[in-house]
């Protein structure tokens, strides 16, 4: 998209820069950062779990593989192992070992769920987005316990990046990482840090989870302040609860039964308060002056003030140039914008 | 009791009418009549068998029995009148996206002003909890909101009518709505059991003109009477207020206690009032049929559609604008407010006509 910097108006900014940003760059993402999603699953809960995942967020990955103990024409993926808690761990294995032998090229990211998980795809591209599926990083929910550096809870889903898929795959066929374990999160943990694989932080900018181990109803209820119960007590971040809890761009929540996950699907993808303007979107969040000060500048330089060191990789030359000089205003403008509120934004 | 044979739908009154004035009379002459001259009249048919005392006697108890069946008919019916014509717009609908289009920048800042709305919420005593989340979560976004109570209670903050009958609290909160309703023009009546998205509310009547009457909701119907469901929230325009607080003057046709042996519920008392002002019930729905209106909980809604429809479960179940939704625990409420004013997908944005910010204050939507 070219920019007519003789013609700039800021109103027209918000609603045509923005909105054709989202559209374009959701279009993108799918093929930006291709998802491959494998759902661990077995045959008995086919028709009460899996078919469920199907109809909702399955269709959304660039590629989805039911992996199971036995090939089917659901179509499940056989793997060579038995059912079983005890098996987890197994079954993770031989699922990423299938996927980095037949896929290893089709995809940027790699991401494992449960037949009891409901992801929002297009959530997990836009996080996925500003980071390099070459670098080994890891992603979902962090955990502290057993683990050194922590691990990612695998109810709530985790993500491989590529480069973090050949190491797993390599760490078993040098027999740096072995089946030491049937907790299976603990276990690809475990690999995860013999392997230098690194723990990425999948919380929005507020700090607010993506990835949920539990439903939401866990969390978002409001509560008098108390002692962390039972469910939080493995975080590695300073659980939240009450609405503070989740992200609006939430990726995924677990122990989902198919009720719910036909009512997830309804409230994230069909149910809307019509004309409502989102509470937390960039364009309420950043002054008109913020916004002309970044295209002035962009215009005259001519160029997208790129520097790794402010952590702004985005698509866009338009919008990584407006973050990086939010970034910069945050860091030294307080004198320039004393009524400069915290910089609350997505990008 | 007025009553008029032949205009009444029920066939079992006109049988107990042939029964009881044809069994023992040589002609079966049907006239109008009040409770006591149905007696009259049979024992006027039986002047000539009046031979027996024992005939007299049949006829007293046959006549009461026929006016006591004519008083149960009667409080069913709600008094349906000769002057009820045929409404035509039974179902309601929001003003289509091409409309929308077609409007002007100023058409739509009046429409924006005037499509604003207050909340009657009443509440009791025991549902302290569901008052909480309610204050807590939708009650935010009506333009204004007042709670209701029946009586006062602690950590409850609403309005105390002092009442406990449902149906004379009921009017109580509607006149004082009317009295302070300031510039408002729009009218929402639930209970807090019932999640309403006030800004979907406010799409179905954009382009509806409240000095018109309105009454819109998920319809029932009982006998001849249509009335808007309570459990699922009930609309008012500013005109069919105006009209409800003039018929609530008349104790004839609409009065504060029932003189009936048993309750009406409030929402058909509502619904026979307005009639006697020539206000109607109508279903509110979307472009495609749809109920906004629903007294049941998402989750209810869900199921019922795995059942009907397994192929195409939420597209089945609910409309993508609902209004309303009943049934739901305060953590469910909780976890919808998120569903509905937060999670959503990256990159679905939605060009709508009209803007709709959030409430100041506010953390969970």
């Amino acid at each position: 998209m070219t920019f007519d910097c003789q013609s700039l108006s800021v109103s027209k900014l918000n609603s045509n820069i923005l909105i054709a940003e989202n559209r374009r760059a959701a279009l993108e993402f799918s093929q930006k950062v291709r998802v491959l999603c494998w759902v661990m699953t077995q045959p008995k809960h086919l028709k009460s779990r899996t078919q469920h995942v199907r109809a909702t967020w399955g269709k959304r990955c660039n590629i989805v593989l039911y992996m199971s103990s036995e090939a089917s024409d659901f179509p499940t993926v056989g793997l060579n192992v038995s059912e079983g808690r005890s098996q987890l761990y197994w079954k993770t294995i031989r699922a990423f070992q299938h996927i980095h032998t037949h896929h290893l090229d089709h995809a940027d990211w790699f991401l494992k769920a449960d037949d009891d998980t409901f992801v929002v795809l297009e959530n997990l591209r836009y996080g996925l987005s500003k980071h390099n599926a070459e670098e080994p990083l890891y992603f979902g929910r962090r955990f502290t316990p057993f683990v050194a550096q922590g691990y990612m809870s695998g109810g709530a889903g985790y993500v491989l990046s590529k480069e973090a898929l050949r190491r797993f795959v390599k760490g078993f066929a040098d027999g740096l990482c072995t089946h030491n374990t049937e907790t299976e999160d603990v276990g690809l943990g475990k690999c995860m840090e013999t392997m230098k694989v690194q723990l990425g932080d999948s919380r929005d900018v507020l700090g607010r989870q993506t990835f949920h181990p539990y439903p939401p109803d866990y969390y978002l209820p409001r509560q008098t302040p108390r002692l962390r119960p039972w469910y939080l007590l493995y975080e590695h971040y300073q659980p939240v609860e009450g609405p503070g809890c989740c992200s609006d761009l939430a990726i995924s929540f677990h122990y989902i039964d198919a009720v719910q996950m036909h009512t997830l699907e309804y409230y994230s993808y069909h149910l809307r308060p019509y004309g409502y303007k989102y509470r937390f979107k960039l364009t309420t969040l950043l002054s008109k002056k913020l916004m002309t000060l970044a295209l002035e500048t962009q215009c005259k330089t001519r160029k997208a003030l790129v520097n790794p060191d402010f952590g702004c990789h985005s698509f866009t030359e338009e919008r990584t140039s407006v973050c990086l000089i939010v970034m910069r205003l945050r860091i030294d403008g307080k004198r320039s914008f004393p009524n400069l509120r915290v910089m609350n934004d997505y990008y | 009791m007025r009553w008029r044979a032949g205009e009444t739908d029920s066939r079992t009154d006109t049988t107990f009418l042939l029964f009881s004035g044809c069994v023992y009379g040589n002609e079966c002459d049907v006239v109008a009549s009040k409770c006591e001259h149905s007696s009259v009249l049979l024992k006027g048919l039986q002047s000539s068998m009046m031979s027996e005392g024992s005939s007299f006697m049949k006829g007293m108890i046959l006549g009461g029995i026929f006016c006591l069946v004519m008083a149960f008919f009667e409080t069913f019916n709600s008094g349906t009148h000769s002057e009820g014509r045929e409404h035509l717009h039974h179902h309601l609908k929001p003003v289509s996206k091409d409309e929308l289009q077609k409007l002007s920048e100023s058409q739509m800042s009046d429409w924006t002003l005037q499509v604003r709305v207050y909340c009657l919420i009443m509440v009791t005593p025991k549902l302290l909890v569901h008052w909480a989340t309610a204050n807590d979560t939708w009650s935010k976004h009506c333009d204004k909101s007042v709670f209701y109570t029946s009586e006062s209670s602690k950590a409850l903050e609403a309005i105390d009518l002092q009442e406990q009958d449902e149906w004379a609290r009921l009017r109580k909160a509607i006149k004082h709505a009317y009295e302070n309703a300031g510039d408002l023009r729009w009218f929402f009546v639930a209970r807090p059991t019932t999640y309403a998205i006030i800004e979907n509310l406010k799409y179905l009547v954009l382009d509806k003109d409240p000095s018109q009457p309105f009454y819109i909701g998920h319809t029932e119907k009982s006998g001849e009477l249509d009335y808007v469901e309570y459990d699922s929230g009930i609309v008012l325009s500013y005109e069919a207020m105006r009209r409800l607080i003039e018929i609530f003057k008349d104790e004839d046709r609409c009065p504060e206690r029932g003189h009936a042996l048993w309750k009406t519920p409030e929402e058909k008392q509502l619904a026979t009032c307005l009639k006697y002002t020539g206000v109607f019930a109508e279903n509110g729905e979307d472009a495609q049929g749809k109920g906004l209106f629903n007294k049941k909980s998402v989750s209810s809604l869900i199921s019922d559609s795995m059942g009907q429809n397994p192929a195409d479960v939420v597209e089945a179940c609910c409309s993508d604008m609902a209004i309303t939704f009943g049934g739901m625990s305060p953590s469910q409420i909780q976890v919808l407010m998120y569903g509905v004013y937060r999670l959503r997908p990256y990159g679905h944005d939605f060009h709508d006509s009209l803007t709709f910010l959030p409430p100041n204050d506010s953390d969970n939507d």
